[in-house]
C-alpha cells in the first residue's frame, strides 16, 4: 500500500510582477522524515514555508500537508501543523506564560497547564516564563517560539531556521529535542536553515534551491559524495554560485 | 463552541496587554472623561445663553458621549488590530486554526468591552458633575448605542483592512475616516443646518439618523422609529462592507506576501 506523502508541493510557481520566486517547483516529503531547504538568499526557501502553511498564495500550482490541500482547506489542517521563525515575533508585552497560554487555547489545547510545563523544562524557558517576551534574548525568544511550536504536538512542523541566535550548547540541545520529538511521534519536519552543521546533524533529505528551483535532492551523504566535497558547506556554495561542479545537475 | 474558544483567546490576549499596562488602561477612560468636562462646561454656558440648548438641558453632553461611542467602537477594533501589527504577530495568528473571521470578532468583542469601560465611566462621571443622566433617555438609548457601535465596527473593519494591505504608514486613515464623518454627522447640530447637497451626503451614515433621533427623544421626547430603523439598515450594510473589505484586504495580504512582512 502506498502512503501518502506528509508534504506534497506540485509544479508549484510564485511570480511577483516580473520576478520568479519560485519556478515550478515539484518534490514530496515522506511522513517521518526531517528535511532541510538549503540555498541562498533568495532562493526562495521562506516563500515556499510560506505557501505550504498558506500564509502566501502560490500563483499555480499545489499544495497539500497530510493531504490536505492548503489553498482551499487549510483549516482542515492547520491544528495538526505547527511554525517557528526567528523573523515572526509574538506580542512583546505579554510573559512567556501569557503568550503560550493564548496560543494554546487558539489550537484548542486540554490539559494545557501540564504541556507548558513539560516544555518549559524542555526547552529550559521555565525561569523565564513570567518574564514579558520583550525583554528576552533572541536566544530566549528562539527557544520561546519552539515551545509555541511544539505546544499542539504537531504532525507537520515547519521551522525557518529554528536555531538562529542559538549558542553551540544550546543549539545541540534544541537538535537533540528536535530529533527526540520526531522519534517519540512520528512527526514531518521541513527546515529552511543556513546552518551547515544543523543538516548534517538532523536532517535525512536535503532540498537544495537556487534562484526559486529545486536543482538537487539527496541525503546530506549522498550529497557530499555527488559533489566530491567534504562538507555541505562547500556543497551549498557550489550550488550558490552555480559553479556547474555536478556534471549532470539536476534532482537526484 | 471551538470557534468561540479562538475568540476568547483573542480577548484574553487583549485583557493580558491591558492588565499590563495601566497607560493603555488609563486611555481608555481618560479621553471621554475629559471630552465629557469640557462639554459639561459648555452646555452649563449654553444652558443659559442659548435658548435652543435650554430647550434640553444636557443636549450636547448626550451628544459627546454618542458620538464617543461611535469614537471609541472605531478605535478599539483598529488599535487592537494593529497591536497584532506593531508585535509582528500574524505569521503566527494565521498558522494557527484562527480564522480571519474568529479574529475579526475577537475585534468587535474587544472593541465593545472598550467601548462600555470608557463610556460607562464618562456616562456615570457626569451625573455627579454636571447632574446629567444619559441613562434618562430610556430604552432608546439602547438603539442609539447598538447602532454607534455597529458603524464604528464597520469603519474599524475598513481601516484595519487598509492597513493590513498597505501597512502601519496607512494607519493615520484610522483618525481621518472618522473626524472626516463628524462634521456631517448633525451631532451637536441638526442636519438641517448643512447645505441642501451635503444633507444629501449625511443622510446616508447612521450616525445622522441617530443624533436627530437623540434630538427628537430630548426635544420633543418623541421616540423616532423610522430614523431608528434607516440607521440600522444603513448599518447592515456599513458592517458587510467592512467586513468584505477586511476579507479582501486578508486575502489580498496573502496574494503578496504581506502577513510575514507586516510592519510600516
Amino acid at each position: 500500500m502506498k502512503h501518502s506523502p506528509a508534504v506534497s508541493v506540485r509544479e508549484v510557481s510564485k511570480y511577483y510582477d516580473q520576478v520568479r520566486a519560485v519556478d515550478t517547483v515539484s518534490f514530496e516529503i515522506e511522513s517521518g522524515a526531517i528535511c532541510a531547504l538549503l540555498g541562498g538568499n533568495g532562493a526562495g526557501k521562506t516563500t515556499l514555508l510560506s505557501m505550504l502553511l498558506g500564509l502566501l498564495l502560490p500563483t499555480c500550482g499545489e499544495l497539500s500537508i497530510l493531504g490536505t490541500d492548503m489553498r482551499r482547506h487549510r483549516y482542515q489542517v492547520l491544528h495538526r501543523i505547527n511554525f517557528s521563525s526567528p523573523y515572526v515575533d509574538l506580542p512583546q508585552r505579554l510573559t512567556v506564560r501569557e503568550n503560550l497560554l493564548v496560543y494554546g487555547r487558539l489550537y484548542g489545547m486540554k490539559h494545557l497547564g501540564q504541556r507548558l510545563a513539560e516544555l518549559a523544562g524542555q526547552l529550559a524557558i521555565t525561569e523565564f516564563l513570567d518574564r514579558a517576551y520583550g525583554s528576552l534574548s533572541a536566544g530566549q525568544k528562539t527557544r520561546v517560539s519552539l515551545a509555541k511550536a511544539l505546544l499542539n504536538r504537531p504532525a507537520v512542523l515547519l521551522l525557518d531556521e529554528p536555531t538562529a541566535s542559538l549558542d553551540p550548547d544550546t543549539a545541540a540541545s534544541i537538535r537533540q529535542l528536535l530529533r527526540e520529538y520526531q522519534r517519540d511521534t512520528g512527526a514531518t519536519l521541513l527546515m529552511a536553515t543556513h546552518n551547515m552543521l544543523e543538516v548534517e546533524r538532523l536532517c535525512d533529505d536535503v532540498i537544495m534551491l537556487r534562484a526559486g528551483k529545486v536543482v538537487d535532492r539527496g541525503s546530506p551523504d549522498w550529497l557530499l559524495q555527488r559533489y566530491g566535497r567534504d562538507t555541505l558547506e562547500d556543497v551549498f556554495i557550489d550550488v550558490a554560485r552555480d559553479t556547474g561542479r555536478v556534471g549532470n545537475g539536476g534532482v537526484g | 463552541m471551538q470557534s468561540l474558544g479562538r475568540i476568547y483567546a483573542m480577548v484574553l490576549r487583549y485583557v493580558y496587554l491591558v492588565r499590563r499596562s495601566w497607560p493603555r488602561l488609563l486611555e481608555m477612560i481618560y479621553w471621554p472623561a475629559v471630552q465629557l468636562i469640557l462639554w459639561g462646561f459648555i452646555s452649563r454656558f449654553f444652558e443659559t445663553n442659548s435658548t435652543w440648548v435650554a430647550q434640553a438641558s444636557g443636549v450636547l453632553m448626550a451628544a459627546v458621549l454618542l458620538w464617543d461611542v461611535l469614537f471609541r467602537a472605531h478605535l478599539g477594533v483598529s488599535l487592537a488590530f494593529f497591536e497584532e501589527m506593531y508585535s509582528r504577530n500574524l505569521g503566527h495568528l494565521f498558522v494557527s486554526p484562527l480564522r480571519v473571521q474568529e479574529l475579526a470578532g475577537a475585534l468587535l468583542t474587544i472593541s465593545l468591552l472598550r467601548t462600555l469601560i470608557g463610556i460607562g465611566g464618562a456616562a456615570l462621571l457626569a451625573i455627579p458633575l454636571y447632574d446629567f443622566s444619559i441613562f434618562g433617555l430610556g430604552l432608546p438609548l439602547l438603539g442609539f448605542f447598538a447602532n454607534l457601535l455597529v458603524m464604528g465596527w464597520a469603519i474599524g473593519l475598513l481601516v484595519s483592512g487598509l492597513v493590513l494591505r498597505y501597512g502601519l504608514g496607512a494607519e493615520s486613515f484610522a483618525w481621518v475616516s472618522i473626524f472626516a464623518i463628524a462634521p456631517i454627522s448633525g451631532i451637536y447640530y441638526p442636519v438641517s443646518v448643512l447645505p441642501e447637497w451635503l444633507q444629501a451626503v449625511a443622510w446616508c451614515l447612521p450616525s445622522s439618523h441617530v443624533f436627530e433621533g437623540m434630538r427628537a427623544v430630548m426635544f420633543e421626547h418623541v421616540f423616532r422609529g423610522d430614523l431608528m430603523w434607516q440607521a440600522a439598515g444603513l448599518n447592515v450594510i456599513y458592517l458587510l462592507m467592512g467586513a468584505g473589505a477586511f476579507l479582501l484586504a486578508f486575502n489580498s495580504a496573502r496574494t503578496h506576501g504581506l502577513l510575514l512582512r507586516v510592519g510600516e
